[in-house]
């Protein structure tokens, strides 16, 4: 990757001319509660992502980040009843069924977790993870997929990659194993990926390479990241839009430069404040 | 390092090394000399697996040191063994990275707390006794009625908060806070750790605040210590080592911060992992790492100057 600073790259055909490929419109979600009467956890959230483009999510936790998150995936919680629209590439993802929805969900959508030992099987090995998924997916042969999952981690950036396919996840460390479930979400070159909190918990020096990454893959490959964090040093780096969420709807929503040096709802600006890394200019 | 003795906690040359089945082991603190006054704030940062925790611990006395000494008021600290504490070494309290592990679930709130104000008590600190575990729920910025609740019932910031409440009523000379904020939302991080300061400086405690965050641990320290590997690369007053970073190891970690300043920067990776503990590179550890490496860093391992830096640029 470049040392360029991103902002002074120009992407205009991805900023302005082409359509969203993700498009929620009115997304209002509630959860059945203990009383029987549900608790609405999103109201009304509006939100875009262009090709190529990183949509922020900010808000601390319980805002509802996560659960918008995880209706774009199809995964909302049993019970769960959501109204609106979510349009995935110009399919209603709402209005699908159960047995459709997995057609989309890791060919079209995927997600990395924050925790990358959770969602990797600690008893296999990365090549048998990562092959499983092409071959389901995609109906390719053992052989094929091998060579598809080695060229997956040489594109994360995954030292020796043909090598790696034999090794279990314990056996790399916690910037390594993102970087393999970040492989593992790419497998099927979705359209969109959600990544929660995907930096969470890793070193600031292991942090900066799995942002360059992400960046990366969107410059390169079009890909569009609904990036969900509470950190909004992560978001300033690498997002191209911010939205701000508090109790379930956005508060604020904008460029990225606008919205972290402008902010103009006032709960944006608490959480600026709030901040460590808050620089005194 | 002027009068030893009359620092609160010094350690010297500390060397711990943990043992396993079979393997090499694992040498996570190499050597590592630090002093640190009552009234006064140090902080340690470094990434993950370089050797932060087990320096705490041992501080602490809950793992034994392989060598080196660690003074505490001047006496030896006494590792903790199958007998009962010296009571005058419950002036060391600490403040574990996760509440959910270090309270116990079965236990009201405000027993645990009591556990901390009965330890006070027979130290003969003064005072102990008037404390109460809803008066020092306030004190975190805890409503008092908490004290009657469980720790399921709280989130995990009020958890961290009881576990600072329970640390602070023992009255402890010595507060040793091992990655207290990371489990924390980032905007309740800042206000933790200065939580935290204030309860020790108001006191007179010392307080040894671990992170691997630098960004919060520049808001809260007078000083600051950076460790790589096991070994203490660069230490120094706190405005001096953020604004004038010296060792390479330092400046990649302030690059390495993002800002919410806006302007789409990408913070700057340092490539490469940490090398393992159990076979240290020869020469200076980082030099695998380091950006700056020139000849002869390979072979010979710098020592910590009086100017407070361990790397060859700055040997004459």
């Amino acid at each position: 990757m470049t040392e360029a600073n991103h902002a002074e790259r120009t992407r205009p055909q991805r900023a302005e001319d082409q359509r969203d490929i993700l498009d929620i419109v009115g997304l209002t979600v509630a959860l059945p509660g203990r009383t029987g009467t549900g608790t609405t956890v999103l109201h009304g959230v509006d939100l875009r992502l262009k090709p190529g483009g990183i949509h922020g999510l900010a808000g601390e936790s319980g805002s509802g980040k996560t659960m918008t998150g995880l209706a774009v995936m199809g995964l909302l919680p049993p019970g769960a009843r959501a109204r609106g629209r979510v349009l995935l590439d110009g399919e209603d993802l709402l209005s699908l069924s159960a047995h459709e929805l997995g057609a989309v969900r890791g060919r079209v959508v995927s997600m990395v977790f924050q925790d990358p030992s959770t969602c990797l099987h600690p008893m296999l090995t990365i090549g048998h993870q990562l092959t499983d998924h092409l071959r389901h997916h995609l109906k390719i042969g053992r052989k094929e997929a091998r060579g598809r999952a080695a060229d997956l981690l040489g594109r994360v950036r995954i030292p020796s990659p043909a090598e790696a396919l034999s090794r279990y996840p314990h056996e790399f460390s916690g910037g390594m194993r993102q970087r393999v479930a970040i492989a593992a979400a790419l497998a099927c070159e979705p359209k969109v990926v959600i990544a929660d909190e995907p930096t969470t918990g890793l070193d600031v020096t292991i942090q900066a390479g799995v942002l360059r990454l992400l960046r990366g893959l969107c410059d390169e490959l079009g890909l569009a990241i609904l990036l969900v964090t509470h950190d909004l040093g992560v978001m300033s780096a690498i997002a191209d839009e911010v939205s701000v969420l508090k109790h379930g709807r956005v508060v604020e929503s904008g460029p990225r430069a606008r919205v972290l040096t402008a902010p103009r709802h006032g709960y944006t600006r608490s959480l600026l404040e709030a901040l460590p890394g808050r620089t005194a200019t | 390092m002027m009068a030893r003795q009359n620092r609160l906690l010094s350690v010297s040359d500390l060397v711990v090394q943990h043992r396993r089945a079979g393997r090499r082991p694992v040498r996570a603190v190499a050597g590592v000399s630090l002093d640190l006054g009552a009234g006064e704030v140090l902080g340690l940062v470094g990434e993950s697996g370089c050797g932060k925790s087990s320096l705490a611990r041992a501080v602490c006395g809950l793992t034994a040191p392989t060598g080196g000494e660690i003074l505490f008021d001047g006496r030896p600290m006494r590792p903790l063994g199958v007998r009962r504490r010296a009571p005058a070494l419950t002036g060391v309290q600490m403040v574990f990275q996760d509440p959910y592990g270090s309270l116990n679930p079965r236990r009201r709130v405000s027993a645990q707390i009591a556990d901390g104000i009965r330890a006070g008590a027979e130290r003969g600190e003064r005072g102990a006794t008037k404390l109460t575990p809803g008066a020092l729920l306030v004190r975190v910025g805890l409503p008092e009625d908490l004290a009657d609740r469980y720790p399921q019932e709280l989130s995990g910031g009020q958890r961290q908060r009881v576990a600072i409440a329970r640390a602070v009523a023992a009255r402890p000379r010595l507060l040793v806070g091992d990655e207290p904020i990371s489990a924390l939302d980032a905007s309740a991080q800042a206000q933790v750790a200065r939580m935290m300061r204030a309860l020790a400086v108001e006191s007179g405690a010392g307080l040894l605040f671990i992170s691997h965050d630098l960004s919060v641990v520049r808001l809260i320290a007078d000083r600051i210590a950076v460790m790589y590997l096991g070994r203490i690369v660069e230490t120094g007053p706190t405005a001096e080592v953020w604004e004038n970073p010296r060792h390479p190891y330092t400046r990649a970690l302030l690059a390495a911060i993002p800002h919410p300043d806006g302007a789409g920067r990408l913070p700057v990776e340092l490539p490469g992992d940490a090398s393992d503990a159990a076979a240290p590179p020869s020469g200076c550890r980082f030099h695998p790492r380091c950006p700056l490496a020139f000849e002869g860093c390979d072979r010979e391992e710098p020592q910590l100057a009086a100017d407070g830096v361990a790397c060859r640029l700055y040997s004459s």
